[in-house]
This record gives structure tokens, C-alpha cells and sequence, in this order.
């Protein structure tokens, strides 16, 4: 007959360890018949050490253990007698933790250890509860269950049970019970760390060894129901918990769970149901977050349907619980579900549900940490799904939301935000840009009852910044659609106050011209008027939502706007729509910029604009440009006119191909410059008594010479040379002091005409009659 | 014939004893031939005092120059530091058995070093007719470091009779005995706390109740797990002496394992504590000495090691202060 090679390798192992206990319990026998304490250590510790063995399989492992624990009776009686070896038993339980090898040492604590309960030197419970803790050492399963199991029967007889003579009065039963059930729950760690042994071991064989060692782990329990000091009262309390939170193997929790479902509405208020329901469903979405194997597991039973009833039932029956409790209860119910079904958003849906039902006819959360279930609740599906299209299509989660008080809607609203961004999930639909909007109401616009007490100014910002970034977020490729998603948003943006309107006017409009720029793109594709997403009709849109932010007021946000709108237009060949966009431009200038240094900023960035523009025809660039350097012409300080005024001569001269060039006109704009200037050169000379820097006339030197360089005619070297001579002299009167601005840049100036005359080429001939 | 007599033979006999050897307690001392004697045992500050007995041989007087006892207090570094820096001759270098031998005597002879050295004159020159006994007495000596007999390193006391002669070599007698210095309790102890790892591998926090520890004193502490993603076999809690001699290029050190002490069985999983209890009276240390008369340092570690399924050792070391204290 063939014997598998396995089975005979390990009857041989099996045989070399018994020889190996039999040899060292040999000599220790000898040293224990002449009361030698120190060679009964040696021996016994080398004998024990055939226990370290890891060749066996659990069924052969017992055989040995009970070799072992044979002689170990044997040495219990050899400590019990001080007599015999002249030891204190409090030395004997040191001198034994000096075994370099701990499996050995451990045996022989637990051994010494119960002969140290019995001399009653110590109270058993602390005895007990060393022994238990220094146990933890051996984490390797098979060891570690057996020198437990030997813990558990060489103290059963010791434990401070009702009626022992081991209760103190210091030692309760409930100590009993905490010691057993500690020695369990190790024991049942290392049972379920059995199955994740290393591999090359076939799973059935693992299964068989692993119903082999249940019955060890099993005893304990036999032991729990024998602890006479156990009644109903602590078996529900303390007992029953602490096993069903922790002991048992998922598996077998998953296996059993309507037994265990059906048995906790019975329990009684007292006992924390909901920690315990709350762990167990954490723990099993653990389990099957543990494997995909699992899973089926979880469907065959219905897990959820059972969880999901019983949360309700136990809800119902514990009409005291507080709401924190009920919202706790369904947070672990939605984690179980997004882990167990990821694909069933209707259970995610029935759980926000069943929140809401909950929830509802009650008046708004004030408990925090109610608030923060909510949000946990809420919060769960965003980080599971990363996409919050999928939370748009649940029903329930704004109905959810409208429970919590303002203050935690906004949380919420910007954990849905800072999902959106971090994922970069894009919102592509106007139905669903509709939904995203409720849920952020409370960023959005003023809900009814907020606080009229300030608001953190920059927490407000903060918010309304991401609400700005999350316009970013609201695309389709499909212009058509991507216009009613910018219709919503406005729609839904417009409602936003003063305060709001600001930040997020901005991103709609760039977000829409973005859509203009792409229409532009595909002019070709598109067929005639009726189709509602022309540049025209989004312009339209525009206009009206700028409108909105001159009423805020702001003035100059809107006028960057109008600018930036115009510029679009231009660019879609709409003259009259960006004429209309830089009236609106003007009219604001007129009417509400009235601050002397937000009038250079907008002059400046009116002539930027207007000098890119090239889709109007003479009559309204006339009137353009008239505007825009008639009112440079009128700033307040002579500086900002002078400046204002020389860049107003880069209006009339357009570096394009067919740009305008009317070279008179920009003489006209310099020479005026120029006059300003030295206004602005004599009022400092009467307010000051000395002449002021000429950083102004080395500015409008320089675009002269830009000028010379384009080619126009009207600017000559002659004028040129002219003014160079002005400065100098002026640089060199007595009354000007040197400056450390206009000075350099003088004579950096000079520098650059002495290059460009000795470069060579066409530049330096006309540069040629200049001299500096 | 007087001279050839006594230059074969010594002329006389001479014992050192101690006052109060009776009642003092005796220790073994190893000595350099291998044998283990008693000696008695001292605290630095005591008063060591005895008598010395000569007994010149049969009858026989005999002259001298003087009688002196020294208490000397030495450290004998055996392994020279300038022993690699020394050139060896070829043709020793060509005999195996001449290097050993050469070796050997720079071995035997050491360096030593006098830390202490007082002198009592016990007799004036003169000629000794018959057995005389001198006491002597050195009063509160100070004695700040304790004698150690290490690898590379030894400090030892002891009681030198001289008795000097003329134009031959004098009697000189020694007499060991030990020091033992005792230490109260620190005043500061703190505890051992660290949070170690190897990056997504194995990350755990350990702790040793103290940091200074008496020569008896247990090793309490736990090891927490915070990662495992390594198969680990077994823990060991190691105790290592590093005893290093000389200084600067020429510093010899010697690192001991006294002690392997297994923590753990298996494999942990993450949020596993295991605890440590080691006792450290089993094991022979001494206390630490740091850099003693800028001859030799002797420290103790504690060092974790972690041995993984494929026999790969990862391990933490952290110092430790061992400390005598005082038995009470």
C-alpha cells in the first residue's frame, strides 16, 4: 500500500519528538528524585522544546502535547512541595521566566503559575491575568493554541468563581469571566489566522486541521457556562456582547446572521445594541472587503435585506435611542452595503431612505455629533463612487440633507465640492447640474433663517472660491447641452446676493465664452440662426449676467468682463454685440468708476482692449478711440494723463498687416504726451522748487522710437534728436537732483539707440542722423 | 656565597593579610593563568588594612634596602594600539612561529597604567634576623573605579610588598582584591519609546519601561505592531556588551551577546502587543563605565531582532544604563 510521503515524513517527526520528550523527561525524573530544582529546570525546559516543533499537523501536535502535559503533572507535584526544592514560590515563578526559549518558559510560567494560585501568596485574578498576557507572546497558531488550551485547564479549577475558595475579596467572578473570555477571544484570533496560513497547504487540508483545533477553542466556552457566578443578568450584559463583537469568525457571523438579527430587538435597552449591531456590520463589510470570494456569501444570505430589517426593528423597539444612534446605525449600514454592493445604488438609496423616514416630522439636527453621522452618512457614498453623478441620482440625498441646520449643509456642501475637484468628475447634464445646485444651496444662495451674524469673511471666501472652481466642473462636449448647463448655473448663480455674485459671475463667464471660443472653432458645423447655441444668443446671456454685477456693486469686475466679452465678440466677427459690449464698458467708466486709480486701471485695460479690436468698422472705432483718449486726457494726476495719453497713440497704429497706421494721429497723441509732461515738469518745479525726475519723457522717447522703428513717417529723427536734447539738458540743470529711476533708464535708452545705430542694416541707417 | 644563595632562592617568605578577613566578604577573581581565587572585596573610601609577615628561610638574616607596601590601582590594556602600526621584520614575518611568539609578548606584556598608586615605607634599610610583621594602613582610599576584567581590558587593585636589595632583584609580593562601587537609584528614568519601521514592510512601536537599569533589575516593556507585512519566524530581545579600548584610531572594540532572549513565537498580526519581561540577574554584567581614565568604555545595549521565514534578521538597538545599586 502507498503511503503518501507527507503522512509518513510526519508519523517519523511525530516519533523523533516523543523520543525527544521521553529522553529529557528521562533525566528529569532523575533530577526531580534528588530534588535538583535546577537540573529539573534544564530538563524539562529541553523537553518542552520538542514542542517548538512546526512539522506537525494539529492532530499530531496533540499527541505530543499530551505526552508533555503528562510530565508536566509530574512537575507541578515537584513545585507544589518548597520542601523538596528550597524555592519561595514567588522565586520559582521568576526563576522560570528565565528560559531563553519562550514557548518552554510559558509552559512552565502556567505551570508554576498554578501552584502559585494555590499557595494563595497572590490574588488568583492577577496571577490569572499575567499568565493570560504573557501568553501573547506565542502568536504562532498552532503553538499558541495549545499552550492556551493547557492555560485554560491547569486554571479552570482556580478561577475566583462563586463558591471557590479563590474568591477574594479583591477577586470577583467578573474576573472569572474576564480572564476566560480573554483566553478565548486570543484563542479565536489565532484559530481565524489559521486560514490565512502560508501557502502550499491545500485549503481543504487547512479546513480539516482548522474543525480539528475548534473543539479546543471550543472548551472555553464550556468553561464559561460553568462559572456558577455567571448569571442572566451579567450573561447579557457583559458576556454576550464581548462575544458577538469580537470572537467569532466573520464567516460564521455571516452564516448565523438571522439568529443573531432576531435575538437583538428582544434585548433590553440597556445592553448597547447599537455599538454591537454597529461592529458587527462594520466587521462583516471588512470581511468582504477582504476578498471578492466573499461576496457571493453575502448575496446568498441577503445580508442586507436581514441587516436592513433588523436596524428598523431594533430602531422601532428602542424608542428611547437617541437619534445619534439610529444615524450611527445607518452609516455602518450604508458602509456594509457600498462595500458588500457596490453596484446596488438603490440599497444606498433605501438606506438614505429609511434616514429620511427617520428623520422626518422632527425638527432640525442640533446634536453635533448627530450633525457629523449625517455627514459621515453622506459622505460615504461620495468617497465609495468618487463621482458624485452617482449621488445625484439618488432621490433621498437632498431630502437627507434638508434635515441638517445650515451650518452643516454647508459642510456637506463643500465635502461634495472638494469630491467633485478631487476627482475631476465632470457634471455633464443641466438635470444633473439642477440636482448639484439644491444640494449646494446653502453656498449658493442665503438660506431662509441663516445667522445674521458675520459670517467668517474668509471662510466665506474659502467657499465661495470652491464654488467658483466647481463652475469649472459643469462641461459637455455637446455645445447645445453645455448651453442649458450654463443656463442653469446662472440661473441658479444669480440668486446669490451681492456678496456671491463676485466670485461667481467670473468662472460662468469664462466657462461660457470657453463655449463661444468653441463654436467659433466649428463655425462649418453649424446651420443657420435657429440653433439656439450661437455665440450671439450666449452673448446675449452674458450680457445680462454682467448686468447682474454692476447692480452688486462692482464696477471694475464688470468692466473686465464686458472687455473680456467684447473681446469674444471680436473674435466671432459680432461687430455690433462687441460695440454694445465696450458702451457698457464706457457707460460703467462714466457712471460708477469713480476712484481716481481704479479710473487708470480701466483706461488701461479700455485701450488694451480696443487697440486688439479689429472688427469695427471707421465710424464706431472713431468713436472708440475718441472716447478712450478723451478720457485719458482727463485723468486726475498728470502722470496718469500723460501715460494714458502716449499709450492712446498705439490706437491709431496697428502692427498688423492691415491694421490701421495713422501715423498724424499718433504724433498728435505723443506731442500732447509730451505737453502734459512738462506740465506735470513745471507743477513740481513751483510746488517743489526743484525740477522732478524725466522718467516721463525717457517713457514717451521710447515710444517715439518705437514709432521710428514702424516705420511711421511723421516721427522723425529730428524729433527725436529734439527731445533727446531736452532731457539731457534737463538731467543737467542745477535744479534737477539725480534720480535712481530715471536716470538708468536714460541711459539705457541712449545705450539701445548707440546699439541699433552701430548694428548694422537698414536700422542703422535710420538711426544714422541721430546723435547722442 | 651569600649573594649566590640568595639570588637562587629568595630569603625569605612574605604574606600580606588583611585586618578584617573574616568578616569581609570574599569574591572570585579570575586570574591571568585561568584559576579562579578568592579575594576580599572593598568599596572605594574604605580603610584597607592589614599586616604583612617576613619570614626570612631558615633563620638566615639577610640585608635590604627598605620595606615599602603599595596600593596600586591599574589598568592593563591587552592589545596595544600601536601593535598594527608596528613593522615587522621579514624574517619574522616568514616564520609563523616566531610572529606567534612575538605576538604572544606584546600580548603578556600589556600596557599598564597606574590610576592610583600610594605608598606606605614599612621598614628602613637594615638587615632582618628573624619573622616580622609591619601593619599598615591606607585610610579611606579612593577607589573611583570598580575592577572589571574584560576582553581587551582589565583593571585590577593590589597590595605590592617591596623589599629592596642591593645589586640583586627585590622580594616583591602582591595581593589582589577587588572593588565594587554602588550607585543610588537615578533620580531620572525614563522610559525607552520609539516607533521604528522599514517602509511599507514592518512598522512597530516598542517600549522599554526604563532607560537605567540595576544589575538585578527586570526589563518590562511591550512591542506593538503597527505594520507586518513580512512573514516573521521569531523575536529575540538580545542584551550586548561593547567594550571599547583606546581612543581615537587606535580603539579596539569588542561587542558580547550575553544574552538571547526569545519574545515572540510566530507571526503578529497588525495591532498585536506583545509584552517583555526579562529578568537580568541570570546574566553576568557589570555596570556601565564610560570612559574610564580615558582607557576603556563598557556599555550595554538592548537590541530587538526581528528573524524573518527566509533566516533574515532585522533588528533596533537602544543603550542602556546598567547601574550597581546598593544590596540591601
Amino acid at each position: 500500500m502507498m503511503i503518501p510521503d507527507g503522512i509518513e515524513d510526519e508519523e517519523k517527526w511525530l516519533a523523533e519528538g516523543i523520543a525527544g520528550i521521553q529522553h529529557n523527561a528521562f533525566y528529569m525524573h532523575r533530577a526531580l528524585d534528588a530534588n535538583n530544582l535546577r537540573e529539573v529546570l534544564k530538563y524539562s525546559a529541553q523537553m518542552l522544546s520538542e514542542l517548538r516543533t512546526s512539522k506537525l499537523s494539529p492532530h499530531k501536535y496533540y499527541e505530543l502535547y499530551m505526552r508533555a502535559f503528562d510530565e508536566l503533572r509530574k512537575l507541578e507535584m515537584f513545585f507544589k512541595d518548597e520542601s523538596r526544592h528550597g524555592v519561595s514560590i514567588v522565586d520559582l515563578y521568576e526563576l522560570v521566566q528565565h528560559a531563553g526559549n519562550i514557548l518552554p518558559r510559558l509552559y512552565l510560567l502556567c505551570t508554576v503559575g498554578s501552584v502559585y494560585i494555590k499557595s494563595k501568596e497572590a490574588p488568583a485574578k492577577d496571577v490569572l491575568k499575567d499568565l493570560v498576557e504573557m501568553c501573547l507572546g506565542v502568536q504562532h497558531p498552532i503553538r499558541g493554541l495549545f499552550l492556551r488550551c493547557y492555560l485554560a485547564q491547569i486554571s479552570r479549577d482556580k478561577l475566583p468563581d462563586i463558591g471557590s475558595e479563590y474568591k477574594g475579596d479583591s477577586d470577583t467572578v467578573v474576573d472569572a469571566v474576564d480572564f476566560v473570555l480573554q483566553n478565548f477571544i486570543e484563542m479565536n484570533k489565532l484559530w481565524v489566522r489559521l486560514k490565512h496560513q502560508g501557502p502550499g497547504r491545500s485549503r481543504e487540508k487547512l479546513e480539516k486541521e482548522r474543525s480539528e483545533l475548534r473543539d479546543l477553542v471550543g472548551k472555553n466556552l464550556h468553561v464559561l457556562s460553568q462559572i456558577e457566578g455567571v448569571d442572566l443578568e451579567m450573561y447579557k450584559d457583559t458576556v454576550l456582547p464581548r462575544i458577538l463583537e469580537q470572537v467569532f469568525p466573520d464567516e460564521y457571523h455571516l452564516q448565523t446572521l438571522e439568529t443573531l438579527l432576531g435575538a437583538c430587538p428582544l434585548l433590553q435597552p440597556t445592553v448597547d445594541i447599537k455599538t454591537v449591531l454597529s461592529q458587527l456590520m462594520d466587521r462583516l463589510s471588512n470581511y468582504a472587503a477582504s476578498s471578492t470570494d466573499v461576496l457571493p456569501e453575502f448575496l446568498r444570505v441577503e445580508a442586507f435585506a436581514k441587516l436592513s430589517s433588523a436596524i428598523g426593528r431594533v430602531i422601532e423597539a428602542q424608542v428611547e435611542m437617541p437619534i445619534v444612534g439610529a444615524i450611527t446605525l445607518y452609516v455602518s449600514l450604508l458602509t456594509f452595503t457600498l462595500r458588500v454592493h457596490p453596484d446596488r445604488l438603490d440599497y444606498v438609496d433605501q438606506v438614505l431612505g429609511a434616514c429620511v423616514k427617520k428623520l422626518s416630522g422632527k425638527p432640525k439636527l442640533e446634536d453635533s455629533k448627530a450633525k457629523k453621522q449625517v455627514v459621515a452618512l453622506l459622505s460615504a457614498p461620495l468617497e465609495k463612487y468618487k463621482d458624485i453623478v452617482m449621488a445625484l441620482t439618488l432621490s433621498n440625498y437632498p431630502r437627507v440633507m434638508d434635515h441638517l441646520d445650515n451650518e452643516t449643509n454647508k459642510v456637506m456642501a463643500m465635502v461634495i465640492i472638494q469630491s467633485i475637484l478631487k476627482n475631476t468628475s465632470c457634471i455633464s447634464t443641466a438635470d444633473q447640474v439642477e440636482v448639484l445646485f439644491e444640494l449646494i444651496k446653502g453656498l449658493v444662495k442665503d438660506l431662509d433663517g441663516t445667522d445674521v451674524e458675520e459670517l467668517d469673511e474668509e471662510d466665506f471666501k474659502e467657499e465661495q472660491n470652491s464654488v467658483a472652481r466647481l463652475i469649472h466642473m459643469l462641461y459637455n462636449d455637446d455645445p447645445e447641452e453645455m448651453l442649458k448647463i450654463i443656463c442653469a448655473a446662472k440661473k441658479n448663480i444669480m440668486n446669490g446676493g451681492p456678496k456671491r455674485l463676485p466670485f461667481t459671475v467670473p468662472p460662468l463667464i469664462l466657462s461660457a465664452l470657453g463655449l463661444i471660443r468653441r463654436l467659433q472653432g466649428r463655425e462649418g458645423d453649424l446651420t443657420g440662426e435657429e440653433v439656439p447655441a450661437t455665440p450671439k444668443n450666449i452673448f446675449q446671456i452674458l450680457n445680462q449676467a454682467i448686468e447682474a454685477l454692476t447692480t452688486v456693486p462692482s464696477p471694475e469686475l464688470a468692466l473686465r468682463l464686458y472687455l473680456e466679452c467684447a473681446e469674444a465678440a471680436n473674435d466671432c466677427d459680432l461687430e455690433p454685440v462687441a460695440y454694445e459690449f465696450f458702451t457698457q464698458a464706457f457707460v460703467l467708466y462714466e457712471e460708477e468708476i469713480t476712484d481716481s486709480k481704479s479710473q487708470v486701471t480701466a483706461i488701461h485695460l479700455i485701450i488694451g482692449t480696443l487697440q486688439r479690436m479689429n472688427v469695427f468698422g471707421v465710424e464706431n472705432r472713431d468713436t472708440l478711440t475718441h472716447k478712450a483718449t478723451g478720457y485719458s486726457a482727463k485723468l486726475l494726476k498728470k502722470p496718469d494723463q500723460c501715460r494714458a495719453v502716449y499709450a492712446c497713440s498705439h490706437l491709431f497704429w496697428v502692427d498688423d498687416l492691415d491694421g490701421i497706421k495713422d501715423g498724424e494721429r499718433v504724433l498728435l497723441c505723443l506731442k500732447r504726451a509730451l505737453r502734459i509732461a512738462n506740465a506735470a515738469q513745471q507743477m513740481i518745479n513751483i510746488t517743489r522748487g526743484s525740477s522732478g525726475p524725466v522718467t516721463l519723457f525717457v517713457e514717451i522717447l521710447n515710444k517715439y522710437l518705437y514709432f521710428f522703428e514702424k516705420g511711421n513717417p511723421q516721427v522723425t529723427s529730428a524729433a527725436i534728436q529734439a527731445l533727446i536734447e531736452l532731457i539731457t539738458t534737463e538731467t543737467k540743470s542745477d535744479s534737477t537732483a539725480p534720480d535712481a529711476v530715471s536716470d538708468p533708464f536714460f541711459a539705457s535708452t541712449l545705450r539701445y539707440i548707440q546699439f541699433q545705430k552701430q548694428k548694422g542694416g537698414a536700422m542703422s541707417e535710420k538711426y544714422d542722423s541721430i546723435k547722442v | 656565597m651569600d649573594f649566590l644563595v640568595g639570588a637562587f632562592k629568595p630569603p625569605c617568605n612574605v604574606s600580606i593579610s588583611f585586618v578584617d578577613t573574616k568578616t569581609r566578604k570574599q569574591v572570585p577573581l579570575k586570574k591571568d593563568n585561568g584559576q579562579t581565587i578568592m579575594v576580599p572585596l572593598f568599596q572605594s573610601q574604605e580603610n584597607i588594612i592589614g599586616e604583612v609577615l617576613i619570614e626570612p628561610t631558615q633563620g638566615k638574616k639577610f640585608e635590604h634596602n627598605g620595606v615599602k607596601i603599595e596600593l596600586l590601582g591599574q589598568i592593563v590594556v591587552l592589545v596595544i594600539g600601536g601593535l598594527s602600526h608596528y613593522t615587522w621584520p621579514d624574517s619574522i614575518l616568514a616564520s609563523s612561529v616566531l610572529f606567534s611568539s612575538v605576538a604572544e609578548l606584546y600580548f603578556d606584556r600589556g600596557n599598564f597604567y597606574d590610576f592610583t598608586s600610594l605608598v606606605r615605607e614599612l621598614d628602613v634599610p637594615g638587615e632582618l634576623f628573624e619573622r616580622k610583621t609591619y601593619q599598615f594602613e591606607f585610610s579611606t582610599v579612593e577607589m573611583p573605579h570598580e575592577s572589571y576584567n574584560g576582553i581587551n581590558v582589565r583593571l585590577r587593585y593590589i597590595l605590592k610588598v617591596t623589599i629592596g636589595r642591593n645589586y640583586i632583584s627585590n622580594i616583591v609580593e602582591c595581593q589582589d582584591f577587588v572593588v565594587r562601587n554602588f550607585t543610588p537609584p537615578p533620580s531620572i528614568n525614563n522610559s525607552i519609546k520609539m516607533e521604528v519601521g522599514i517602509e511599507d514592510c514592518l512598522h512597530i512601536e516598542f517600549e522599554y519601561g526604563k532607560s537605567k537599569y540595576h544589575l538585578k533589575d527586570v526589563i518590562i516593556g511591550k512591542i506593538y505592531f503597527l505594520l507586518v507585512r513580512i512573514k516573521i519566524k521569531n523575536m529575540e530581545l538580545e542584551i550586548r556588551r561593547r567594550e571599547s579600548t583606546g581612543s581615537g584610531p587606535n580603539t579596539y572594540v569588542e561587542t558580547e551577546t550575553l544574552a538571547k532572549f526569545e519574545l515572540m513565537d510566530g507571526a503578529p498580526v497588525r495591532g498585536e502587543s506583545i509584552p517583555v519581561r526579562l529578568f537580568l540577574s541570570p546574566y553576568e554584567l557589570t555596570p556601565t563605565y564610560r570612559n574610564i581614565n580615558n582607557k576603556f568604555s563598557v556599555k550595554y545595549y538592548l537590541n530587538l531582532v526581528f528573524v524573518d521565514e527566509e533566516d533574515r534578521r532585522y533588528f533596533k538597538q537602544q543603550e542602556i544604563t546598567v547601574y550597581r545599586l546598593l544590596e540591601s
